[in-house]
């Protein structure tokens, strides 16, 4: 027997995910509908002896073909029939989430509906008679309790018992179907039509409304009470600040930084002195010695070091979108997200911005229209992601010991700054034309379940990994081989390598802003590869002893290489321009992989590649020039 | 009267839905003639509204609100 299709559909926050994650657990597979930036979700599972492969179609209101979601939902139902049609309703907003479930049966497609969350809808005085709504719809209806397993593994009964073809739509479903036809054919404008069918749909909804289910008023509700300090007045900000605050603690200081001192040590002083030793003993030769350890040990090393900090970071903001909470940000934020020309629904791609641009971008597809996701696409760059913190820390430590925190604090300031400023001009230029919306349901405060939180945050984070594993490990031989190699072959002397020949090209255009020096030009080079890769080159070619360029051990770091020739190099005027440079500009090759799939052209990916290297080596150019004027060195 | 107009803890029906690129966007999320919407609060900052109607609470921008003509209920 071939494997029973189920395909789920519903509405935004029914609960539908954790359905998918309950029921398929890890074994599902998250890939891309060709063509567009949506997920998709497939899951196989074995039930009773029967296989069952489960789709999770992305989550919407309607297919009307809006979105990218809903042409994926729509085009879906046009070249596929599954067996099972699964809607997933949320029980206490069940009146707006039967507009999808009549727009599905004007298709024509037989449908089980689901009523999720029927626990909550009771708190909320709902009541719903399921029997009377099974024959308002002529189709099965069965329920679930969000989080409970048990009741989630009840559908997979379901699943294999269910005959669809048992079931044929009601006469109210095919009067209603018959109302549409004719509102087709009534020679009305096209836009008309649309309104009138929509219209009657809802007409639709009040008649089943009345029949199956009756809405009592309850109490105040624990989300309004909630709301009336998270999204109110205020105290919604105070509030919201101290989460943030709470959240970059938590991510950076108190579970991320820990964990990622683990890693960093297990690297340092298990994997690299086990690699020598065991190298040594099989008598591999010198060059490959140092291929593998300091080119592909350390360089692989520094990126898995910031694994611990984004998960953390990552889980939490999951967390919070889990709960409804990230919803309310983005309500309170979007008045000053929109002066700047961007939505409140930014919010969340540039809070994961802080983790790594690449998920930070790819979350920028929650966004409504087009102009606000190609916006928020261009700015997410600017924001100090985690591999540009080693950058910032180190030459703080260097160059301004006495201010390191204030001089830290800044140039994270001086990311959002430029993220705003930026999204301000881009909104006036480039994307005059075009509107931005924001239409955002507040859906309930729930406490969301720990799987589809980890599962959320290791789809986004997972890239990162990835990342370490190919391109990481790709550019650490290349960083290596260009530092260790000039045109007559290996070279001890790293001054005649290929990297200098490299970095003295591109430090020409860096002598306005203080930092022509070979050494710099070649960190910035390796920094569009990984900007991990900055510190470590900065480390390596300034001759420092290998093992004590630590990526997260700034200070230790400092004092190591202000005892080489880089403390020269430097003023602190020209540090800090050269800080400045190093943040703002290009992202690294993965981030700039990420926009060119994101915004769909390889011509973006080359316009934010040159534009933010323009922002940078002006803003660095303002910074050297201007504290020169001022008396600065 | 427009859905712009109104005051945190009025419920008000919807009179029509202007012309607009987001009226089906808006219709589609239940905002039709007839239907009963309270108004919930504002952001803090005066802006976007949050609105509650078939038993659910949406949040749109007081421009978009000013497209929506209502009268007051009970």
């Amino acid at each position: 027997m071939s494997a029973l299709s189920v395909a789920l559909t519903g509405n935004p926050n029914t609960g539908k995910s954790t359905i998918f994650n309950e029921l398929t657990g890890a074994r599902q597979k998250i890939g891309n509908w060709p063509g567009v930036t949506v997920d998709k979700k497939v899951g196989v599972i074995e039930h009773n002896g029967r296989k069952i492969s489960v789709i999770d179609l992305p989550g919407t209101y309607s297919i009307n073909a809006r979105s990218q979601e809903e042409q994926v939902v729509s085009d879906f139902f046009k070249t596929n029939k599954p067996d099972i049609v699964v809607n997933i309703i949320d029980a206490s907003n069940i009146s707006r989430n039967l507009f999808l479930t009549i727009q599905l049966m004007e298709n024509g497609i037989p449908l089980i509906l689901n009523l999720n969350m029927m626990d909550e809808a009771e708190r909320h005085g709902i009541k719903i008679d399921m029997k009377k709504l099974e024959d308002a719809f002529g189709m099965p209806v069965t329920n679930t309790v969000g989080r409970s397993n048990k009741s989630v593994r009840k559908l997979l009964d379901v699943f294999t018992n269910a005959v669809m073809t048992n079931y044929t739509p009601s006469k109210l479903i095919n009067d209603h179907i018959e109302r549409v036809h004719n509102i087709e054919r009534s020679g009305l404008a096209p836009s008309k039509i649309e309104e009138e069918i929509i219209s009657a749909r809802y007409d639709l909804i009040d008649k089943i409304m009345s029949q199956a289910v009756t809405v009592s008023a309850a109490g105040k509700t624990l989300t309004e009470k909630l709301d009336s300090y998270l999204a109110n007045g205020v105290t919604s900000i105070i509030l919201m600040i101290a989460i943030f605050y709470l959240m970059f603690q938590i991510s950076f200081n108190w579970i991320g930084q820990p964990l990622a001192d683990l890693v960093g040590e297990f690297f340092d002083e298990t994997l690299v002195p086990w690699a020598a030793e065991t190298m040594e003993a099989a008598g591999v030769e010198g060059w490959m010695q140092s291929l593998v350890s300091d080119g592909i040990i350390a360089g692989v090393g520094a990126v898995i070091n910031f694994v611990p900090l984004i998960f953390t970071l990552f889980i939490i903001l999951s967390f919070l979108d889990g709960t409804g909470y990230m919803a309310r940000v983005a309500f309170i934020m979007d008045p000053i997200m929109r002066r700047a020309g961007l939505s409140g629904k930014s919010i969340m791609p540039l809070m994961m911005g802080f983790g790594c641009a690449v998920p930070a971008i790819m979350a920028n597809r929650a966004l409504d229209t087009h102009k606000d996701r190609m916006i928020s696409i261009f700015v997410t760059p600017f924001i100090t992601c985690n591999a540009k913190v080693p950058i910032i820390a180190l030459f703080a430590a260097m160059f301004f010991p006495d201010n390191v925190a204030n001089v830290v604090f800044a140039m994270y300031f001086l990311g959002i700054i430029t993220a705003i400023v930026m999204a301000k001009v881009l909104s006036t230029t480039m994307f005059k034309e075009q509107q931005s919306t924001f239409l955002l349901e507040l859906p309930p405060y729930r406490l969301p379940d720990p799987k589809t939180v980890l599962l959320e945050a290791w789809d986004k984070g997972k890239g990162y990994l990835i990342k370490a594993g190919t391109i990481i490990f790709a550019m650490s031989v290349i960083i290596w081989f260009l530092s260790s190699f000039n045109s007559d072959g290996m070279t001890e002397d790293m001054d005649n390598s290929y990297l200098a020949s490299i970095g003295s090209a591109t430090s020409v255009i860096f002598a306005p802003q203080g930092f022509d020096t070979w050494e710099s030009g070649a960190a910035i080079v390796t920094g569009v590869l990984a900007k991990e890769a900055v510190v470590s080159t900065m480390g390596i070619l300034y001759g420092a002893d290998e093992d004590s360029v630590d990526t997260d051990d700034a200070e230790g770091t400092a004092e190591v290489l202000n005892a080489t020739s880089m403390g020269g190099a430097f003023t602190p005027l020209s540090a800090l321009a050269f800080m400045v440079f190093s943040l703002l500009y290009s992202p690294c090759m993965t981030a700039l992989g990420t926009v060119k799939k994101e915004a769909q052209g390889f011509k973006w990916m080359a316009f934010v590649f040159f534009y933010t290297t323009a922002v940078a080596w002006v803003a660095s150019l303002i910074v050297y020039q201007g504290g020169k004027l001022l008396g600065f060195e | 009267m427009t859905l712009k107009d109104t005051k945190p803890g009025m419920v008000v029906r919807i009179d029509s839905v202007g012309e607009s690129n987001l009226k089906q966007r808006l219709m589609t999320m239940g905002l039709i003639p007839g239907t009963r919407v309270e108004v919930l609060n504002s952001a803090p900052l005066g802006d976007p509204i949050a609105l509650r109607l078939r038993s659910y609470n949406l949040a749109m921008r007081r421009d978009d609100a000013a497209q929506i003509e209502v009268s007051e209920v009970g």
